[in-house]
């Protein structure tokens, strides 16, 4: 089962934490991937434990041409695309009251615009090729709000609807396009957080526990195989039981 | 210039996967070959790629039939 040999992925944001799960988890299933971010020596230290099937294609999302540039590279490397994991993502937290301009527009431009161009970018081999797979790492906080996070909340639930639209024009084509929503996961992103933060988001979860970034690789895994064929449009919620939707 | 229909038809085969003597030039992509809306998006920017041309939304919704196509297509990369 999810045997993805033969498949070509590019995942962004694969210098971090959840993106080198998911690259070291699409790999172990046969991928030959594409790991991109804006840090090309952590990108590096990925690819060497990867070892063979591996390209390291850096690229700064904030730049409106890069995605196009990244998926051309990814392509030429690899000879076509087959998996977008839309992984990079950035937080800019702040009341919105205080909020400025610019973090609103930082974490927009990175989390969500870069995803589009980056999916227009891939649809056109995948639409050649009738066969794709599209998958968005959303959060929980884009279905349910978190205060001081008003851009953050913003970007992940456009990110929803726009995998949705995406998924109803390209169904017929045989492309998915589907979300992986992470709770609070264990990571540089959730490492800045004190004792006193911890505890208060564990009395959230159920599961009493954070998650790893591992069992967000297992729902991407799944969403890129062809067992997953018939599922397009959804939201894949991995977070403990901390909201169910 | 017949060496444009030819290009312009041998498209249309290969991304409709239809039969070439169907794709005349009165054939409507729509009403005659079987396209849908992605289709005929995916049919022009493979004849922008062919070309090397631009072809704008606008002009893009007017080109329903082959011979469209034909006559667009020349028109733009006459110039060049
Ligand atoms: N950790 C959680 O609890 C949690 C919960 C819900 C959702 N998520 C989502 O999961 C995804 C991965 O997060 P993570 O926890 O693994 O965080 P992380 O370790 O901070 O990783 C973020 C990744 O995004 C990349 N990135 C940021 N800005 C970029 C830019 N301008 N251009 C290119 N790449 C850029 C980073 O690459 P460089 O460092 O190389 O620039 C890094 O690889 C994010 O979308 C995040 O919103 C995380």
């Amino acid at each position: 089962m999810f045997d993805l040999s033969g498949k070509t992925a590019l995942v962004t944001g694969a210098s971090g934490g959840i993106g080198a799960a998911i690259a070291t988890s699409l790999h172990r299933q046969g991928a030959t991937v594409a790991l991109t971010g804006t840090r090309e020596a952590a990108l590096q230290a990925v690819a060497a434990k990867l070892g063979e099937r591996c390209h390291v294609i850096p690229a700064n999302l904030a730049d409106p041409e890069a995605p196009a540039a990244l998926v051309k590279e990814a392509e030429a490397a690899m000879g076509s695309l087959d998996i977008l994991v839309n992984n990079a993502g950035l937080t800019r937290d702040g009341l919105l009251m205080r909020m400025k301009d610019e973090d609103w527009q930082t974490v927009l431009d990175v989390n969500l615009t870069a995803g589009f161009r980056l999916v227009r970018a891939v649809l056109r081999g995948m639409m050649k090729r009738r066969t794709g797979r599209i998958i968005g790492i959303t959060s929980v906080v884009g279905v349910t709000g978190n205060p001081g996070q008003a851009n953050y909340a913003a970007s992940k639930a456009g990110m929803i609807g726009f995998t949705k639209a995406t998924a109803l024009e390209v169904a017929n084509r045989n492309i998915t396009a589907n979300c992986v929503a992470p709770g609070f996961i264990e990571t540089a992103m959730t490492d800045v957080l004190d004792e006193k933060q911890r505890e208060t988001i564990l009395t959230k979860v159920p599961a009493g526990r954070l998650g790893q970034a591992d069992e967000i690789a297992a729902a991407v895994t799944y969403l890129a195989s062809d067992e997953a064929a018939y599922v397009t449009g959804q939201t894949l919620h991995v977070n403990g039981g901390m909201a169910m939707i | 210039m017949s060496d444009v229909a030819e290009r312009v038809k041998k498209i249309v085969v290969e991304h409709l996967g239809v039969e070439e003597d169907k794709v005349v030039e009165s054939a409507n992509f729509i009403e005659d070959l079987n396209a849908d809306s992605l289709d005929t998006v995916e049919l022009v920017m493979a004849f922008e790629e062919e070309f090397g041309t631009e072809i704008p939304d606008d002009a893009a919704e007017k080109i329903q039939t082959v011979q469209d196509a034909i006559d667009f297509i020349k028109k733009s990369t006459e110039g060049a």
